[in-house]
């Protein structure tokens, strides 16, 4: 950290004799208190606040779950419906965590459907996009883990299914298949790994989120204008602007949350799951989390063979793909403007692919095989040609031929209502 | 540098393409899904059984003819294989229409008297051949649910006797703390006595049940907090016997026809009659029909009430906290527009 | 890094914000009481779940049967998580006890403080030595139907008062009643 005038005066001589030993205090007042954050931030940045306010919130609640349950395959189911009966607020906390993984993934494509719209991933933010991306990768695997914990028919055949995925990789898939189970099936073997994993991994998350407001403080926050910070008429200091238009938001976000964890804890998950795991009969369908769908509707859909290739393989390829692709959006996006709202061409492509990846994640909810739901594989090609197609071909090749709405000079330009004559 | 004129055709052609691939895309995707409904999310998969057995079990007690023959385990008979199977040849699922549930709603709470009721249905019909082993005697002095005296539990404990290997004899009688006993030692005895099919547990059978909710009604559901699947079907299930399959329908021996069951062939006998229970009237005298129909809501109330002991609490506090955040939302928005009042954005 | 400029900036904006301001503004003054009040009742579920949850708060008192007990017998039941030994005494081990003087005793206690009223032949008691928390053993010490405990030695009587050993304190009467003249309910 370079250094450079601060605000901040120790206010008494204990204070100083700290600051000059570690400066916690002035490091926290100069980034969550002073830092210049641009006037004209929308609601959709709120979204920030609320992410890390429900990782604080999963570890929190998960933390204590593991107080109480107990990851061994003939216990765990029966440990987990102990907790919503017999702990004292365990119907609440076991809520809490079981419907904030829904809450954290709505939040999560929220802000990630926020930087994709105001081009929050352009230089000089590749390396901020980048880390939110591993966050998001890690948050799947965490959530997948997470689910696998209460032994249910659905996490026992989501393992099931999810780990095969790994034996589609030629010569090293099947024994890659066995050492990630710790057997020949998904059995307690991998209900115990799993857990170490599950609370392990949203350490991880916390040590990459570190990472990403670190990397976002150094260029400072975009904005819905997309035009740097050219001084300071164009900021307002981060507390008490945003921290109380960040805690509204989160207010707010905590309305559906408690709607769902109060009144309907159990619309977004699956009745299998109060089934104990029974490995030698699966569920009528195997159904993933509401926010693995699309990706889960992009692997089924690629029933083909091509060349060489298998269709598992080739649909693992996709999947892997479909979000391995997110790291490249900073180079594949060729634009010179960064924010949506200049670039008249660019606005219907990026709501296609919005309205794409909503049908993609209705359509990974539909059953397939049986002759009602014939449309469902060609359906799906269609959302698995324009997801690329969007980032292939329109990211790259559209600032061709767009022309962009002239910029405002500046932010506060941008903000000032246009004068009376 | 592009003149404008050739740049106003440039600008043309991609909104055209874009057009004509949100029209694709929408058509192909929506249409289907208008006409379509989401699948059902579960079918009663712990129930398939393998094979016939030689004759139905009485619907009252437990005694099922277990005959010589081993039954092999239900492994090999993927349930939703036979079930679609037999969809070909089977009439449709008839719509299970939903009920009026006491606990139904953001207001709704276990209507005692009905749960009482339907404790009553359970122990002297359904515990001959269910479990409950997350059900424990306490739980019925509990708020929220049935709500009997501390005296009156422990009475009804001791009723019961309970295999305990550490007591004189390998038993003991019941304590409120000990779980309802398992009708039976284990669970190949349990599909022994029932044709190879093992009697779900009640503990969270009405969680584990659904029914179908085409578009847009599952959407709703998000904002009338419908909630009580498991209690429609169970008791569409149990009016839903009928004493003859429908012509051309070939039903397996030792299987019973059933509309709502999928696949309509349960191994689970008609286990309610008209009658077959007993109700004493209430303190103010007042009756309720001894009918199937009856017997069927308070069964599906208390097994709602096994599965989600915790209703009446939950419902209550998110009230409290629902109003709460409200007031809260209102005066941080206050607060917000107060710091934000003299900088433009 | 973006710079401080900011400190600049704060003075360009008119509204004070009362986080640092010196207007007590009633308007954050509520805010903020309804934000701990939010706080602290997310707080309290995740502290009280600490606490013994009702499966373990239903084996907070055991019942026990006296008449199953013969003179002279004795029995160890469970009673939230520690042994409870319940002798059914000997006319001659009560009277011996009664005749104890209280100057032997290193923590002096009559005979009839150790047991209820009208039942002084059954004495119901935490099997735990006092000293380090060992299960003594009966009759395994210098005292006649009283308990020794194997650990460090220390000796109780028929009454299980410490009477030998580096153990401080009689043994432990748990917290019991008469719901019958035969049943009594621990806890």
């Amino acid at each position: 950290m370079a250094e450079h005038e601060s605000s901040y005066t120790p206010s008494n001589a204990f204070m100083k004799w700290v600051d000059d030993r570690l400066p916690i205090v002035r490091f926290s007042k100069e980034h969550l208190m002073d830092y210049p954050t641009p006037k004209n931030l929308n609601y959709w940045w709120t979204f920030g606040g609320i992410l890390a306010m429900m990782l604080g919130i999963q570890i929190l609640t998960g933390i204590v779950l593991a107080m109480h349950y107990t990851p061994q395959q003939d216990l765990a189911f029966d440990s987990v419906e102990l907790i919503k009966r017999d702990v004292n607020f365990g119907r609440f906390i076991q809520s809490v965590h079981e419907t904030g993984a829904t809450m954290f993934f709505f939040a999560v494509y929220v802000h990630i459907f926020r930087g994709l719209y105001f081009g929050s991933y352009k230089a000089p933010r590749e390396i901020l996009w980048m880390l939110g991306v591993l966050i998001f990768l890690l948050m799947m695997a965490t959530a997948f883990m997470g689910y696998v914990l209460p032994w249910g028919q659905m996490s026992f055949w989501a393992a099931t299914v999810i780990t095969n995925i790994f034996a589609a990789i030629p010569v090293i898939g099947d024994p890659l298949l066995s050492l990630l189970r710790g057997g020949f099936a998904v059995g307690n073997p991998t209900l115990n790994r799993f857990f170490s994993l599950h609370y392990l991994l949203p350490f991880v998350i916390a040590a990459v989120v570190v990472l990403h407001i670190w990397a976002l403080h150094v260029p400072g926050n975009n904005n819905p204008v997309g035009v740097e910070v050219k001084s300071s008429r164009d900021t307002v200091p981060f507390h008490p602007y945003y921290t109380m238009k960040d805690l509204f938001g989160i207010v707010v976000f905590l309305i559906p949350f408690a709607w769902l964890v109060f009144f309907e804890p159990d619309i977004i998950g699956n009745p299998s799951n109060y089934i104990m795991a029974n490995p030698l009969q699966t569920p009528p369908e195997i159904v993933p989390e509401w926010y693995f769908l699309p990706f889960y509707a992009i692997l089924r859909s690629i029933d083909f063979n091509l060349l060489f290739i298998n269709s598992k393989l080739l649909g693992v390829i996709f999947f892997g793909a479909a979000i391995l692709i997110l790291f490249f959006v900073p180079w594949l996006d060729r634009s010179k403007v960064r924010s949506g709202t200049f670039r008249p061409l660019f606005k219907p492509f990026y709501w296609l692919f919005v309205i794409n990846f909503l049908m993609l994640m209705w359509l990974g909810s539909q059953p397939v095989g049986d002759a009602a739901h014939w449309w469902v594989p060609i359906v799906g090609k269609i959302g698995v040609f324009y997801y690329f197609f969007y980032f292939l071909i329109v990211l790259p090749f559209l600032p061709r031929i767009e022309v962009p709405r002239p910029l405002p000079a500046s932010i506060s330009e941008s903000v000032l209502r246009p004068a009376r004559t | 540098m592009i003149t404008p004129g050739y740049e106003t055709k440039m600008i043309q052609r991609p909104n055209i393409l874009a057009a004509v691939l949100a029209t694709v895309v929408l058509t192909a995707g929506m249409a289907p899904a208008l006409a379509q409904t989401p699948a059902a999310t579960a079918a009663p998969a712990s129930t398939s059984a393998a094979t016939p057995q030689n004759a139905p079990g009485t619907a009252a007690s437990a005694a099922a003819p277990t005959g010589g023959a081993t039954n092999p385990s239900s492994s090999a008979n993927n349930g939703s294989g036979a079930a679609q199977a037999a969809a070909a040849v089977s009439p449709p699922v008839p719509e299970i229409e939903t009920q009026p549930w006491s606990f139904a709603g953001i207001f709704g709470r276990y209507d005692k008297n009905q749960l009482r009721r339907g404790f009553q249905v359970f122990r002297q019909v359904c515990s001959n051949c269910h479990s409950a082993h997350l059900f424990f005697f306490r739980n019925l002095q509990e708020p929220g649910g049935p709500e009997y005296s501390a005296d009156q539990v422990k009475a009804l404990a001791a009723t019961y006797t309970i295999a305990d290997p550490s007591a004189p004899g390998g038993k003991r009688p019941g304590v409120p703390s000990d779980a309802w006993p398992n009708p039976f030692p284990s669970e190949q005895a349990a599909r022994d006595a029932n044709g190879g099919a093992v009697p779900p547990d009640w503990s969270e059978l009405a969680k584990a049940r659904t029914i179908e909710r085409p578009f847009p009604l599952w959407l709703f559901d998000f904002f009338t907090t419908y909630q009580e699947g498991g209690p429609d079907y169970v008791h569409a299930l149990m009016n839903g016997y009928h004493d003859k399959p429908p012509a051309g329908f070939t039903l397996p021996a030792g299987k019973y026809y059933n509309d709502y069951f999928p696949g309509h062939a349960i191994s689970m006998p008609p286990p309610l009659t008209d009658g077959i229970v007993k109700y004493a009237p209430g303190a103010d005298g007042s009756t309720v029909p001894e009918t199937v129909d009856q017997y069927s809501r308070d069964a599906a109330a208390f097994m709602m009430w096994l599965g989600d002991p915790t209703l009446d609490g939950r419902k209550e506090a998110g009230f409290r906290v629902f109003v709460f955040l409200i007031l809260f939302a209102v005066i941080m928005w206050m607060v917000k527009r107060r710091i934000w009042a003299n900088v433009e954005h | 890094m973006v710079g401080t400029r900011n400190s600049a900036l704060t003075t360009e904006v008119s509204a004070q914000p009362a986080a640092h301001g010196t207007r007590r503004d009633f308007l954050y003054v509520a805010a903020g009481a309804v934000g701990v009040v939010g706080a602290g009742a997310a707080v309290w579920p995740l502290i009280d779940q600490l606490n013994p949850d009702a499966a373990v708060l239903a084996l907070a008192s055991v019942d026990f049967d006296l008449s199953s007990l013969q003179e002279g017998q004795v029995v160890t039941i469970k009673w939230r998580g520690q042994p409870i030994f319940i002798r059914y005494r000997t006319p001659e081990d009560i009277k011996a006890m009664q005749a104890v003087p209280l100057s032997d005793l290193k923590d002096p206690a009559p005979d009839s403080d150790r047991v209820k009223k009208g039942h002084e032949q059954y004495l119901v008691m935490v099997g735990i030595c006092t000293h380090l928390g060992c299960i003594p053993l009966f009759n395994s010490g210098a005292f006649k139907d009283g308990w020794g405990c194997p650990c460090h030695g220390s000796q109780y009587d028929a009454s299980g008062r410490i009477r030998f050993g580096p153990a401080p304190l009689n043994l432990v009467i748990p917290p019991y009643k008469y719901t019958s003249d035969t049943k009594i309910t621990i806890g």
